[in-house]
């Protein structure tokens, strides 16, 4: 009897094949599909996988941005050049052009935009008829997201129901829904912040530089450290120091990049991906505890969010 | 030059966890990522405080998979959630499913992706229905590794005799009904997941135990389909044909898009399409347009044959010679998801690999009652039923039987009138 001996593959070249599955399954099953692309590093893996998912051709469906008005220059100007470098195109909706609309109203000026995304989506979603939004979402971001599937139901009103989800089994996945219904589909669910960090190594991915260590003026501000005086492209500087505050010069880096005035960076000197890695590897504080401050308002803001219809 | 080349790469290992909050299941998931430090010093403080808030002295590491505020209102786990843990060496993804009665549907899920289930027994009560009834889910939905934790040792003294008894019970009791008997790895623990013994460190006051801790034996448990050899499935998900592209060389690619569920592939393999049955060989298999020397099990390619010949998604490639079976009516074993019963008079959809086609019941030959796992006479199915059943299929699906193939041996059943998945069948 001649010993089976079978190769198997290495957990990031079974979670990448998990991933490129899952967005065929997208293209093979919806009719408009849209691949949500912030610049961030979840969504710059999620073009690479895209790219191993269906080249030579293009990609069956178009990137979009849901623009805050707040996002740091340097992620929206590396936004902008990968979708022309990969030839794609790139739909860009603002939170702004809601709050012109009068569907988004802030209650104050310096409010994060960042839950006002949902608003913005739903509104894309209707205007292009999507029937089906691919986002960088993890399970192990936050526990709201530890029971949503990878392809997850939401209603005319984009609503997430967690009491009521499709069961999702085996890899058979269902994304078939009704006009005005749409899915969210998550491929990589399954993967850790490390995962990302790996595979950005791995595939030598290109990243905006504010994800390396740099030099920042900062404050700190309800435990946590808050970027000041940031400039926009527009010219508009943001979280301006209040009264009282002292501004120090620190190097940090940004774990997540989001609307300006909700994401914090931690201190750090890893200016390369590899150091990363390993710090990533040896941090004490998960992603969003650190860095994502509208996560911390209640223990159940995600859930509450995500029933509302952010992603 | 990565910094964590000089680690082997183990791989992934997909297992879940059968139990209910007394058995000690959450407080064995919470010992796990801790002791391995995949909880992080924020997480641990709030836990710290819930704890604190609700009364406890020690921290209670079953806070850890406490899920939605929906179900912290109820006070109830109602859904399988998922979490990571990774040793450095191989990956984890767990599947913690509730384990009451009325969630076999979760249950049934949650072992759908798994390749080894830790069924729980609490030490002190032994083998009770609910265990039962986990191990006849296990098997149904051929999980390939069984680790029977008996668990809460500390409170009967770490007493082996006990633990002997206990073994004893649990092999009687699976012989009696036929499971596991297909050869399926089979292993008891004796362990506290409370105290920390024999999950991720060997206990020193259970030294009649001789055998692998927890986290030693999910290391070197083969990964799927690492076990023995099996046929190439390929169901197609996608055609690539970028005609338009600007590259002439380009006009007359036509790449199928998919994943290898089963064997593997290189070129010049003889490939038999179906339906049709058409035969190619493989001119390329690529990734991301680019040439690999073999395409394996999991992994998602692009398959590029020599002969032009129509397939689209929902079609299959497999090698010449080993041709699953055309089926139009199939015989199952199907679990129902539904709160609105399976009705006999209707007609529903079946997705089976990438193949969708309508589908009619036949018939109920009986319903499993999977605490007994006796068989009892059924015309109609409620939300966590269990059954023998017949569908007849507009469109044949190229299937294998699910104990030899578990990806082109499932199916899901979708209800068309909302979409909603509704039904889980094996094929028998």
């Amino acid at each position: 009897m001649s010993a089976f001996t079978k190769q198997t593959l290495s957990h990031l070249d079974w979670l990448e094949a998990e991933a490129i599955h899952i967005m065929r399954e997208v293209a093979g099953q919806c009719e408009r599909p849209v691949l949500l692309f912030s610049g961030g590093k979840d969504s710059i893996c999620m073009l690479r996988i895209a790219e191993k998912a269906f080249r030579p051709g293009k990609f069956p469906f178009p990137l979009m941005h849901i623009d805050t008005g707040h996002n740091y220059r340097e992620v929206v100007d590396f936004r902008d050049r990968r979708a022309a470098e990969l030839g794609e195109r790139l739909i860009v909706r603002s939170v702004e052009d809601s709050m012109k609309r009068g569907t988004v109203v802030l209650k104050s000026a310096d409010e994060s935009r960042n839950k006002h995304q949902a608003v913005t989506l739903l509104e894309a979603i209707a205007e292009f008829e999507f029937d089906c939004c691919i986002g960088g979402a993890r399970r192990d971001e936050e526990k709201a997201r530890a029971k949503e599937r990878v392809m997850s139901f939401r209603d005319e009103f984009g609503q997430w129901d967690p009491k009521n989800q499709r069961p999702e089994l085996w890899s058979l996945y269902n994304a078939r829904v009704h006009k005005g219904e749409n899915i969210r589909a998550f491929p990589i669910s399954n993967w850790t912040e490390m995962d990302v960090w790996q595979y950005i190594e791995r595939e030598q991915l290109e990243l905006p530089s504010i994800y390396f260590a740099h030099q920042r003026p900062v404050v700190m501000r309800g435990g946590a450290i808050m970027p000041v005086n940031v400039t926009l492209a527009s010219g508009e500087v943001l979280n301006q120091p209040k009264a009282g505050e002292e501004i120090i010069d620190l190097q940090v880096r940004f774990r997540t990049v989001g609307d300006i005035p909700c994401t914090a960076p931690v201190p750090s000197d890893a200016d390369t991906v590899e150091k990363i890695v390993v710090e990533t590897a040896s941090t004490t504080i998960t992603e969003r505890g650190a860095t994502r401050l509208d996560d911390q308002t209640s223990e159940a803001s995600m859930e509450q969010r995500k029933k509302e219809g952010y992603f | 030059m990565s910094a964590h080349e000089n680690i082997t790469d183990n791989g992934l290992l997909r297992f879940m966890t059968c139990g209910s909050v007394d058995d000690g299941k959450s407080t064995l998931i919470g010992r796990l990522l801790y002791d391995t430090k995949t909880i992080l010093v924020d997480t641990l403080s709030a836990i710290e405080k819930t704890s604190k808030k609700r009364g406890m002295e020690a921290v209670d590491l079953s806070l850890l998979t406490d899920g939605l505020q929906a179900e912290r209102e109820q006070g109830i786990t109602i859904d399988v959630a998922y979490r990571y843990f990774s040793t450095g060496t191989r990956k984890y993804i767990i599947a913690d499913a509730p384990g009451h009665e009325q969630y076999t549907r979760n249950m049934v899920t949650a072992a759908s992706t798994a390749n080894l289930a830790i069924i729980l027994i609490d030490a002190r009560k032994s083998v009770l229905t609910q265990t039962r009834r986990h191990s006849y889910l296990a098997h149904l939905v051929g999980i390939p590794h069984i680790v029977v934790a008996v668990n809460k040792m500390d409170l009967i003294d770490h007493d082996q005799a006990r633990f002997d008894a206990i073994v004893a019970e649990y092999k009687a009791f699976v012989e009696k009904m036929g499971l596991f008997s297909d050869g399926r790895a089979l292993r008891f623990i004796p362990m506290s997941a409370l105290k920390g013994d024999n999950i991720v460190d060997k206990s020193d006051v259970m030294d009649w135990y001789q055998g692998p801790t927890l986290l030693e034996l999910l290391e070197t448990v083969p990964g799927s389909h690492a076990e023995r050899p099996e046929a190439f499935r390929f169901p197609v998900q996608f055609v690539c044909r970028p005609q338009d592209s600007a590259n002439p060389e380009l006009h007359d690619y036509r790449g199928f898009q998919g994943r290898i569920e089963s064997g593997s592939v290189k070129v010049g393999d003889l490939l038999t399409a179906l339906p049709g049955g058409r035969e190619s060989r493989v001119k390329a298999v690529q990734i991301g347009g680019v040439d690999i020397a073999e395409g394996i099990t999991e992994q998602s390619v692009t398959i590029l044959l020599e002969d032009e010949i129509d397939i689209s998604r929902g079609d299959m490639l497999v090698k010449a010679g080993e041709v699953p079976e055309q089926k139009k009516e199939i015989e199952a074993m199907l679990c129902w998801l539904s709160e609105t019963p399976l009705s006999p008079a209707r007609t529903y959809l079946i997705r089976h690999t990438t193949r969708t086609t309508k589908a009619k019941l036949t018939g109920v030959a009986f319903k499993v009652d999977v605490n007994s796992q006796e068989h009892v006479d059924a015309t109609q199915l409620a939300m966590n039923d269990i059954a023998r059943v017949g569908f007849k299929l507009a469109q044949p699906v190229f299937a294998d039987a699910y104990t030899a193939n578990r990806a082109t041996g499932a199916f899901i059943v979708i209800d068309e009138s909302n979409n909603n998945t509704v039904g889980a069948g094996m094929i028998l």
